[in-house]
């Protein structure tokens, strides 16, 4: 009886309408959201959730108010599935409905994946310049790099997220302890002026002092997390030092025999390949500010494969390569001033990529089917009639 | 009588179809060949367009019309043309007779503290209660509207700047632009601007000596020298300002867009040398035009030509066809019968029960006009399509051109099959209304400007925009009908009678439902086209950027009109209900999110539109309101409501589903 009742909710058709509606909601809420709360925190808050959370000002707990974008999402999957096995059967006047679904099945799942699954980082190249990796836009890590091998780099990472006011780490290559004075998600260093306090006293840190800014909303800015951190190893302190991905060159620490660099830096993603840029072109329509064009002739060079070639990669032309893809993203501001044009290129790996291109042609098929056997139906009805 | 009503409809369509012919017809020239200088290619938004193009596009932002009246009437006097001059006309004035130019009443100022501000409320002309000022009024206090525009410009962001300070900023753009158009030809004030050029030619080369001699040290001819320096000082004055790059590259092998600007050509002619012939030809019309010659102007417009012609054959074409687009008005001419159709649909509905013939005599008048202005729609869809060389969508002044026309085809279709009259009166509304708008995005300027990198592909902009702006065509005809169904339904018995059998109301609904089906297949694969495009060029398939929001928003609403029919769980007026929503959902995915000012799509903020926008959306609250009321305040339902039980219109209770859609 209450089996029933269940698998009556489930299947039902108010379900589906209910939760579209919701959905709509949504939607239209977290698209009003994005302007206080810019795209990236609007879609983690709204889309990317099980339940939307409402903390009232000054209070630390929280209650869900409004169901997230997974929640539906899921809902409406079960919903369709068990409709599905419920009531279908496979007859000639249901095949349309049933490749519809099909296909917002695949796009509803693939999505999901795509979610869980992709990551987006970005590789900034001038012209003459070459690299194996590219840099997340969003996530920095504190990196020791052990140079004593002539061969490689050993490089010992501490991702973002452990880095937290008051904490020690102790990763377990380094002869030192990490402890994390102060964190700043985002940030702006300044020239210390005589008598104040500066963020460390060995290296850069010695001559700056650090300021907290709230984080950026603004998809086209990014924040620029800082650290001010203490070394401790087995004979005392190494100082207090500041990392930060405003500086650009790393600080050097030594240890005993031993050298580390170290640096506050966005996180790396490597490559089995090289890119170089050779050239950066932008054109304006003549006489406008308006782009015409902007486009990068690179090189890549993989000596795995062998593979050696040169690319164009311009606007709605990406190139794709060991499962990621490079996109033509955009330069630095400052290009006109550069001898070495600056060009951004986006880099996504998405091993999903390919299933809204399936779903499209199965909806889209499955709704000319559908619309199209009424059609014929509908005109042969009038030319009885 | 009856001969008449059939006479009717074939009479109107012969009205409307010779001033369309008589539009189409080519137009003779004045004594001054003023068309044929509009004709005349230049370089300006980074594309080729004629003379014409720069007036009409600076005269919208100017003075937010297209021509200027030479008396006022009031606008009650509709029958009474007032005499004009053609944007054209008004700008080789501008150029050439720039102290006649100064008393037109051309700049408009609509705030009514900046009226006050700038102490004009004794001056400029009043129309409709529009001001419009000439530069003479506007010229002692040109100086305080560019300070006043400063400081406006000062305040960021754009959005938070006061109605007051954004009628300043364009007030002091305007002005300035009808500063640029007056230096764009010669300098302004030159009187005889053919002799100058050639005693500037003749200059050159003693000049020049002179220079040279005097920076070696030697005694140099003063006299000479001068002669060079002063009228220079006038062209890098004109090189800064002059708008319209008026003259052909004299290598269009190297680069056929390196067009100049007047000033610049004549700074360039100092070290060549010589003076580019195009300019020789644009000074002999400038003489020509200032001293009152017409045949003189008229044989360097012409020999102007010829010298183009051999090379510059494609842009004088371009120039040739742009000025014949401008010059047919096609859009306005496809209002005016759109709104026409729209009356006689209304009449065609109104005298359905009273006089049958009478209403089928309009039904088809209706129907006959909406075909016609279809038509003249087409044309100047296609013929925008093929001057820009694009697929017909390519910013929101040609989506609205588009969404009209989609619906104008939908609707006719309707009409076609089912004869009722409300086909017509939905195509010849959507039609209207979406011309209007597009009319009003016009005001802003060029509306065929080049498409910034991103845009350029016209594969995604054939299918993805395409499909996606035929999503919104669909669900607005969906609402237009539920509409038509909610008002016909209160006001009038029309609902409940029968046609071939079939109730009206009936039909209606079909109609609805079947024009929502076209909407959901639109909407979704135009909604996952650009996913796709989006996937092709930024490497993610969705971003929840506010665009893609806005169309999702559509779909869902589409399938979820669908699930809620097939479910029961709305029967005739509630589909129609939900229909009517549909308007407020497609039009903030149209509008709406362009004016959130961000995102990947926004084109820009748009606070008249807004306020308009919040009005349909009322307008839509007040009308599902009015699709709530019980049938028993329906005219068309009242009968039936008195003498059955009533039926609920929400839904069949305890969720109990009807077995398959019965669809169409």
């Amino acid at each position: 009886m209450l089996l029933n009742r269940i698998l009556n909710f489930f299947t039902s058709l108010r379900l589906t309408v209910v939760c579209l509606c919701v959905a709509l909601l949504l939607v239209f809420i977290g698209t009003l959201a994005q302007v206080d709360e810019g795209l990236y925190n609007a879609q983690n808050r709204y889309f990317r959730s099980l339940l939307i959370c409402w903390t009232p000002k000054g209070a630390d707990w929280r209650i869900p108010v409004f169901p997230g974008g997974y929640l539906i999402g899921g809902v409406l999957l079960i919903n369709l599935l068990a409709a599905h096995a419920k009531r279908f059967q496979f007859t000639k006047k249901k095949i349309g409905i049933f490749i519809i679904h099909a296909g917002i099945v695949l796009l509803l799942l693939g999505q999901f994946a795509t979610d869980l699954l992709s990551t987006e980082s970005a590789m900034r190249l001038a012209e003459g310049e070459s690299k194996n990796y590219s840099e997340s836009g969003r996530e920095s890590e504190l990196v020791f790099i052990d140079v004593s091998d002539p061969k490689f780099d050993q490089v010992i990472a501490i991702p973002q997220g452990l880095l937290k006011g008051g904490v020690e780490l102790r990763p377990d290559k380094l002869p030192f302890a990490v402890r994390v004075r102060e964190f700043f998600p985002n940030s702006h260093l300044a020239e210390a002026e005589t008598g104040v306090q500066t963020a460390g006293n060995h290296g850069a840190g010695a001559n700056l002092v650090a300021h907290l800014l709230p984080r950026v909303t603004d998809m086209d800015l990014r924040d620029m997390p800082s650290a001010i951190v203490e070394l401790i190893s087995s004979s005392g302190s190494l100082g207090t030092w500041l990392v930060s991905t405003h500086l650009e060159n790393p600080q050097t620490i030594s240890v005993g025999e031993k050298s580390y660099k170290m640096a506050q830096r966005f996180t790396r993603y490597y490559k089995p390949f090289s890119l170089e840029l050779l050239k950066f072109s932008h054109d304006l329509y003549k006489g406008t500010d308006t782009p015409k064009n902007f486009s990068s002739r690179v090189h890549i060079n993989n000596p795995n494969t062998g593979e050696n070639r040169e690319v164009l990669i311009y606007m709605n032309n990406p190139l794709r390569v060991s499962g990621e893809t490079y996109y033509q993203a955009g330069f630095a501001p400052d290009n006109d001033k550069r001898v070495n044009k600056v060009t951004i290129l986006q880099v996504v790996r998405n091993p999903g990529w390919l299933t809204p291109y399936f779903s499209c042609v199965l909806v889209a098929l499955g709704l000319i089917v559908q619309f199209m056997s009424h059609l014929i139906g509908f005109a042969r009805k009038r030319r009885t009639a | 009588m009856k001969n008449l009503f059939k006479l009717l409809p074939w009479l109107f369509l012969a009205l409307f179809a010779t001033e369309i012919v008589a539009v189409l017809l080519p137009k003779k020239d004045g004594e001054f060949h003023v068309r044929e200088f509009g004709r005349l290619p230049v370089l300006l938004n980074g594309r080729i367009q004629p003379f014409d193009s720069v007036a009409h596009n600076s005269l919208l932002q100017i003075r937010s019309t297209a021509d200027v009246p030479l008396e006022e009437v009031p606008s009650w006097k509709f029958w009474h043309h007032p005499r004009k001059l053609k944007s054209t006309e008004w700008l080789l004035e501008v150029m050439l007779r720039p102290e006649q130019a100064d008393d037109r009443p051309i700049f408009l100022i609509h705030h009514p503290d900046l009226i006050g501000e700038l102490k004009l409320g004794d001056k400029g002309v009043e129309k409709s209660g529009l001001r419009y000022y000439t530069f003479n009024e506007l010229r002692p206090v040109v100086s305080e509207i560019g300070e006043q525009s400063e400081k406006a410009s000062e305040v960021k962001p754009e959005e938070s700047r006061t109605a007051l300070q954004k009628q300043v900023l364009k007030l002091s753009n305007a002005v300035m632009l009808y500063h640029r158009l007056k230096n764009s030809l010669q300098p302004e004030g030159s009187d005889d601007f053919a002799k100058e050029l050639s005693d500037f030619q003749n200059a050159i080369g003693p000049g020049f000596a002179a220079a040279r001699a005097s920076q070696e040290g030697k005694e140099f001819d003063k006299e000479a020298l001068d002669r060079l320096i002063q009228p220079l000082g006038q062209f890098e004055a004109m090189a800064r300002f002059a708008y319209p790059l008026i003259v052909p590259p004299l290598k269009p092998e190297v680069a056929r867009d390196n067009w100049q600007n007047a000033g610049a050509s004549l700074m360039d002619a100092a070290h060549h040398g010589e003076v580019h012939p195009a300019m020789k030809y644009f000074a002999a019309m400038a003489t020509a035009y200032r001293h009152d010659k017409p045949a003189d102007f008229n044989q360097a417009v012409e020999d102007y030509k010829q010298w183009l012609s051999p090379i510059f054959a494609k842009e004088l074409s371009k120039g040739r066809s742009e000025f014949y687009f401008n010059d047919i008005k096609a859009f306005f001419h496809a209002m005016i019968i759109y709104l026409c159709a729209f009356l006689l649909a209304v009449g065609a509905l109104l005298t359905f029960a009273l006089s049958p013939n009478l209403s089928e005599s309009l039904r088809r008048s209706a129907f006959y006009l909406v075909l016609l202005a279809g038509v003249v729609h087409t044309f100047g869809l296609v013929f925008r399509m093929i001057l820009e060389g694009r697929p017909p969508v390519t910013n929101l002044y040609s989506s609205a051109i588009f969404i009209g026309w989609g619906a104008m085809v939908l609707g006719s279709g309707l009409e076609r099959i089912y004869r009722l009259g409300i086909g017509s009166a939905v195509a010849s509304f959507a039609g209207f209304i979406t011309l209007i708008i597009a009319h009003n995005l016009a005001l802003d300027g060029d509306t065929m400007e080049m498409l910034r990198a991103v845009l350029d592909t016209n594969f995604w902009l054939a299918t993805h925009v395409v499909v996606v702006t035929l999503g919104y065509a669909s669900t607005f005809v969906a609402g237009l009908l539920a509409i038509t169904y909610i008002f016909v339904g209160l006001f009038t018995p029309i609902l409940a009678q029968n046609v071939n059998k079939a109730e009206i109301g009936k039909i209606l609904a079909k109609m609805v439902y079947a024009i929502v089906c076209f909407a959901t297949l639109f909407s979704f694969v135009g909604t996952v086209l650009g996913g796709i495009w989006a996937d092709q060029s930024w490497g993610r398939f969705w971003g929840w950027d506010p665009k893609e929001n806005g169309a999702l928003i559509i779909v869902i609403w589409n399938v979820a009109i669908l699930h809620a029919r097939w479910g029961g769980l709305v029967k005739e007026r509630g589909l129609m209900n939900m229909a009517v929503f549909g308007n407020i959902v497609t039009s903030f995915s149209w509008f709406g999110v362009n004016m959130l000012g961000i995102g990947l799509h926004s084109y820009g903020f748009m606070d008249a539109a807004f306020k308009w926008l919040m009005m349909f959306v009322a307008a839509q609250l007040v009308i599902i309101i009015m699709g709530m009321l019980p049938p028993r305040y329906w005219v068309s339902f009242r009968n039936r409501a008195a003498s059955s039980p009533p039926a609920s219109s929400k839904g069949a209770p305890g969720g109990k589903r009807k077995p398959a859609p019965a669809a169409t």
